[in-house]
């Protein structure tokens, strides 16, 4: 996969080197999930100790809300969980494995966290009707901070992938990643 | 409101399900000295594990609790959560199964070997046939009069609780059972599975305080669908870090021997730290 690449200048062991790009370069991707589970968890964690018990802005159920609703409700309620753990464990293998690159798994999580608490602000808030953000009467200025927020935070985390694509991250592209 | 019925009437249904939960704990308990008897250690913490499982089962259906839960949701609740989570729980932890198969004499273990194997078990213990029984049994008893008739008949309200130990017991033994399991099923099969039945459980739980089941008090129905609904999230989170920690574990024995077994052992040692100076 890497052999097109060229060997390191600075070390004559270039065989052990290229493992290591070999294996950073392959767990490129479990870098990415570990991140973006981790996002995903992220939010859904600020969402409900911050906004539903420590603020009470949000309900635990609101009368507008239709079944399907529910489901997709249950559903990230569940993934979200599992995703903040598991996330942390593929986290801890790649670090196990030497093959832990912190940028890519900071893309991860901006991608992971902005992708969800843009699909909570409109599709859960907005088009389902689970629940509201709080309950005023001008709601206009939370929709619009909540989602223009997780739109930077998902802008961001693209931005941030792009740059940290394993045929970017080289040889010389590895400084600081394992301090 | 159903105060009449419940525990009055079965005090001989409330022995036999005491002398069957000592009999329980004993059976494990003589096999652990079994075990140990024949040279192979056996943890006590799993005897722990498995007694408080049977207590936390028997809890749901001999005492105060299931005579407070006829007509309190959030009692009947904490009942559920115990016979059909907590309990499961604990005693897949305590692993039955590896203990009977390590102390019983050949004919008997064989046998368990050979059902544990056969077809028909392979089948109710997959992840999927576990995780429907288990998750579409809840939504049975809640959206059909099971829920009104087990507040009445105390034979039903055993079974139903039998029903949910059983159940719960194999699915999760299905998601992060320590016994052996012939035709393990992939991580991420298993993975998908538990995130759908703990969705199914908590969109039950807002139904259930959105719909309250007939004769329940609404502010009862709210605090019994947030004790399932947090208190199921408790006990799931648990079972995700087990099942987590067990794929750790297992792809890190995937990893050690490939770099126990490669040829330039003695170079790999003496690289390791250039690495490290290298990406400084």
């Amino acid at each position: 996969m890497t052999s097109s690449e060229p060997p390191s200048p600075r070390s004559p062991d270039t065989a052990v080197d290229a493992a290591a790009r070999d294996t950073r370069a392959a767990r490129s991707g479990q870098n990415l999930w570990s991140g973006v589970l981790f996002g995903v968890g992220l939010v859904a964690f600020i969402d409900e100790a911050v906004f539903h018990q420590l603020l009470h802005w949000h309900h635990f159920y609101d009368r507008a809300t239709p079944e399907w609703g529910l489901v997709s409700d249950g559903l990230f309620h569940a993934f979200s969980w599992f995703a903040t753990i598991a996330g942390l464990f593929l986290l801890a293998d790649l670090r196990r494995r030497g093959a832990l690159r912190w940028p890519r798994w900071i893309a991860g999580v901006l991608l992971g966290a902005g992708a969800f608490q843009l699909y909570d602000g409109t599709v859960h808030h907005k088009w389902w009707q689970i629940h509201q953000i709080r309950y005023v009467d001008d709601l206009l200025p939370y929709d619009l901070t909540w989602n223009i927020s997780a739109a930077v935070i998902l802008a961001a985390g693209v931005i941030l992938a792009v740059r940290t694509r394993p045929s970017r991250a080289g040889a010389a592209g590895d400084s600081g990643e394992r301090a | 409101m159903r105060h009449g019925h419940g525990g009055g009437g079965a005090p001989t249904l409330e022995l036999i399900l005491i002398g069957l939960a000592a009999l329980a704990v004993l059976v494990y308990a003589s096999g652990m000295l079994t075990s140990r008897r024949q040279g192979r250690a056996w943890s006590t913490d799993r005897l722990g594990l498995w007694t408080l499982g049977i207590a936390a089962a028997t809890a749901t259906v001999v005492g105060p609790l299931p005579e407070a839960a006829q007509g309190d949701f959030v009692r009947h609740m904490a009942a559920h959560l115990s016979a059909g989570m907590l309990a499961p729980l604990l005693l897949v932890l305590a692993a039955p199964v590896t203990l009977a198969l390590r102390t019983l004499h050949v004919t008997p273990a064989r046998r368990i070997s050979r059902l544990l194997r056969s077809a028909p078990v392979r089948f109710i213990a997959h992840p999927v046939t576990a995780g429907i029984l288990s998750a579409g049994g809840l939504w049975l008893i809640y959206l059909t009069s099971i829920f009104e008739m087990m507040q009445a008949i105390p034979v039903l309200h055993v079974l139903v609780q039998g029903h949910l130990l059983l159940s719960g017991y194999v699915f999760t033994a299905a998601i992060i059972g320590r016994d052996p399991a012939p035709h393990a099923p992939r991580w991420v099969l298993k993975a998908v599975v538990l995130v759908l039945a703990m969705a199914s459980h908590a969109v039950l739980a807002k139904h259930l305080y959105a719909h309250p089941p007939t004769g329940v008090p609404i502010g009862q129905a709210h605090d019994g669908a947030l004790l399932m609904y947090y208190g199921g999230a408790a006990i799931e989170v648990a079972i995700v870090v087990i099942f987590c920690a067990q794929w750790y574990r297992a792809a890190g024995r995937r990893l050690a021997p490939r770099s126990a077994d490669a040829p330039h052992t003695g170079d790999a040692h003496r690289t390791a730290p250039a690495t490290m100076a290298s990406a400084k």
